[in-house]
């Protein structure tokens, strides 16, 4: 099997319970896989679970069962520190409500991911940092502080800092969530765009069912399971 | 790991709280301020106190005790040397205050590589008669440029040259004497000698100590001149007086030496052991008092650093979630925690230090301390090295929990929950 049919990231049987306040079961023996370059988008009502399977998947939430590979790798039962550079290195992370570092400007929060990597020099980094920006029509913002923005704008930075580092994976958990119409379709679009001209894999989690129209393939989940996918 | 990155974070963290943080700051300021100022200022006090006596009191004593011989002849006798020997009424033997051999003494002392210096000394009983009145005295005969040398005999003087000591016939009275007998400078006293010896002399200055009993009965001549009073030959000395390199080792020298020498040995811990006691205790004090100041602060630092983390906690998962691990969060707070301590701690030094130079500045004085004018301040670099490292630790400590609690933030739980 070469490099490229290898799935990017493939899920085993994951099991997710919650604890508080009764044990319920949330996950239920969910299993997929992503190739490379593909746009999949997770639905499914809310409370079916997609957003704890999708920080199960980003490896934060590290307490289920079941086995997750990332780029050939098996990743379940690493160290926290480990997958804390995993993290940084392959995975990149939109969220819904855009957390933006307010004590930053907008290059540096851009930058930051990448200085905690350390592979480029602070000059090199600033100058990737202004292309990554230039690709969201944001270079100009780029001195202005991170609460300055609108909601768009920070959601927009968000998704540049996601790709400093040129991550094997970008994940959004509803990153037009928050948006109105008009900003939440300039997001949709940069998705579009990132898809398209640079081929980056994604995996977004949303409740739009137009958003997921859009993408490659979309996994439909409920109640705690994948029923199409 | 990049601590230049941290630091950034940190330095942000603290900049978006500036308020906070500079009120942390000047807590850990106060503190150390305090802190230094106190203890400068009480081991100011405490060396003045001590230097009262210890600056005059010769590390070790060498004297001739007039006292019973402890040998009696029925000890030495082989017939009773087993039995248990009572003899009432014992009375000493005519002994002599007088240092036998006293020059082989000094020689072999000064060629002691722990002796810093030794300054011989008699001591003669006297009355200092006035009109008709007989007033008691000790005259202390001495080696001037010595006793000047070791034991800052300069400093007591108040009035008068101590090197106009070096010609006979010449006295400083002590000051609560001078003025007993209304004694001026270039006033000829009469004194007579226990043996029954009158000598005319003349007062060329005022000593005063601060110890107002000392200075009433003692009054300094030089050794020529007293052994003159006496009658007796050059090499007459009663107590001859070693300062050490290390006053620690008093103790035993004066045991070794007084075996060796067959001579009374007093050291000066034994002689003096009260004032080293009220020394390390007020030094205990001023420490304890420091300590619970520096305390005080490392709370407040505690405090600002928890509501921080109470605030910052988006920061914070999100720092995780783009690939800080918990051990980075750790050190950003570790971070500015100490550079809380360290700029406090650093001003705190420099503001303790003024403070010192302004105690310093405060008129202080007081008949019984002739050399002090304003208030002692002791300036050693001890406090300061205390201080900071004090100001480092506490708030290193102050800094340790809210830290583990920043780094054991559950990001899913943060950025789920909002």
């Amino acid at each position: 099997m070469s490099a490229l049919q290898t799935p990017l990231l493939e899920a085993k049987n994951i099991d997710k319970f919650f604890f508080n306040p009764t044990e319920t079961q949330v996950l239920k023996k969910v299993s997929f896989q992503i190739r490379r370059g593909e746009f999949v988008s997770v639905v499914g009502k809310s409370g079916c679970g997609k957003s704890t399977l999708l920080y199960i998947l980003s490896t934060m939430d590290t307490d289920y069962k079941g086995q997750l590979s990332l780029d050939g790798e098996l990743i379940s039962g690493r160290s926290a520190d480990y997958l804390s550079k995993l993290r940084n290195e392959k995975i990149g992370f939109v969220f819904q409500f855009h957390y933006l570092l307010n004590e930053f400007s907008v290059l540096e929060n851009v930058m930051i991911p990448g200085l905690k990597l350390g592979k480029y020099s602070r000059q090199e980094l600033e100058h990737r940092a202004l292309e990554k920006l230039r690709i969201f029509d944001m270079e100009d913002h780029a001195r202005k502080k991170a609460n300055q923005l609108s909601g768009g704008q920070k959601q927009r930075v968000a998704i540049a800092r996601a790709l400093i580092n040129d991550p094997l994976l970008i994940m959004g958990d509803e990153p037009t969530g928050n948006l109105d119409k008009k900003n939440s379709d300039i997001v949709y679009n940069k998705f579009k765009e990132l898809a398209a001209d640079f081929g980056q894999t994604m995996l977004i989690v949303t409740h739009d069912p137009e958003f997921a129209e859009g993408t490659d393939r979309i996994i439909e989940m409920e109640d705690g399971r994948v029923i199409r996918q | 790991m990049k601590w230049g990155l941290i630091i950034e974070i940190a330095k942000a963290l603290m900049l978006a709280r500036r308020k906070q943080t500079i009120i942390a700051a000047t807590g850990v300021l106060f503190s150390i301020t305090m802190f230094v100022a106190l203890l400068g200022f009480m081991n100011g006090l405490n060396s003045m106190l001590d230097g009262l006596v210890i600056n005059r009191t010769p590390h070790i004593r060498f004297y001739n005790e007039i006292r019973p011989n402890p040998n009696q002849p029925i000890d030495q006798s082989e017939r009773f040397g087993e039995s248990l020997n009572i003899i009432r009424s014992i009375k000493p033997s005519t002994g002599r205050l007088a240092i036998y051999n006293s020059e082989a003494i000094m020689r072999s002392l000064e060629a002691d590589p722990r002796v810093l210096g030794i300054s011989p000394k008699i001591s003669a009983q006297v009355f200092f008669n006035v009109g008709t009145i007989d007033l008691t005295g000790i005259v202390n005969g001495i080696a001037v440029e010595k006793e000047a040398e070791l034991f800052a005999f300069s400093d007591y003087i108040t009035a008068g040259d101590y090197g106009d000591l070096n010609q006979t016939n010449t006295i400083i009275l002590g000051k609560g004497a001078a003025d007993r007998m209304l004694a001026d400078i270039g006033d000829v006293i009469q004194v007579t000698t226990a043996q029954g010896s009158r000598l005319q002399l003349k007062v060329v200055g005022y000593y005063q100590s601060g110890l107002g009993d000392f200075d009433n009965v003692n009054s300094y001549a030089s050794l020529a001149t007293v052994q003159k009073m006496l009658g007796e030959p050059a090499s007459y000395v009663t107590d001859i007086q070693v300062k050490l390199h290390d006053l620690d080792q008093a103790p035993a020298m004066a045991r070794e030496l007084a075996g060796i020498f067959q001579i009374d040995a007093d050291d000066i811990q034994t002689v003096n052991a009260q004032f080293e006691t009220g020394t390390s205790i007020r030094t205990m004090i001023s420490y304890a008092v420091g300590i619970t100041l520096l305390v005080v602060s490392g709370f407040g630092i505690y405090n600002i650093l928890n509501m921080m983390i109470y605030e910052k906690l988006d920061t914070i998962a999100i720092l995780k979630a783009i690939g800080f691990d918990s051990r980075d969060i750790n050190r950003i707070f570790i971070t500015i925690a100490l550079a809380i301590g360290f700029v406090g701690g650093a001003l705190g030094l420099l503001f303790g230090f003024l403070a010192g130079l302004g105690i310093d500045q405060i008129p202080f004085e007081t008949e019984a301390l002739p050399t002090i004018k304003t208030f002692p301040v002791d300036y050693n670099p001890k406090y300061y090295l205390i201080g900071g490292t004090f100001s480092l630790i506490t708030t290193y400590f102050a800094g340790f929990f809210p830290a583990r609690k920043a780094s054991g933030v559950d990001p899913v739980e943060i950025i789920r929950g909002k």
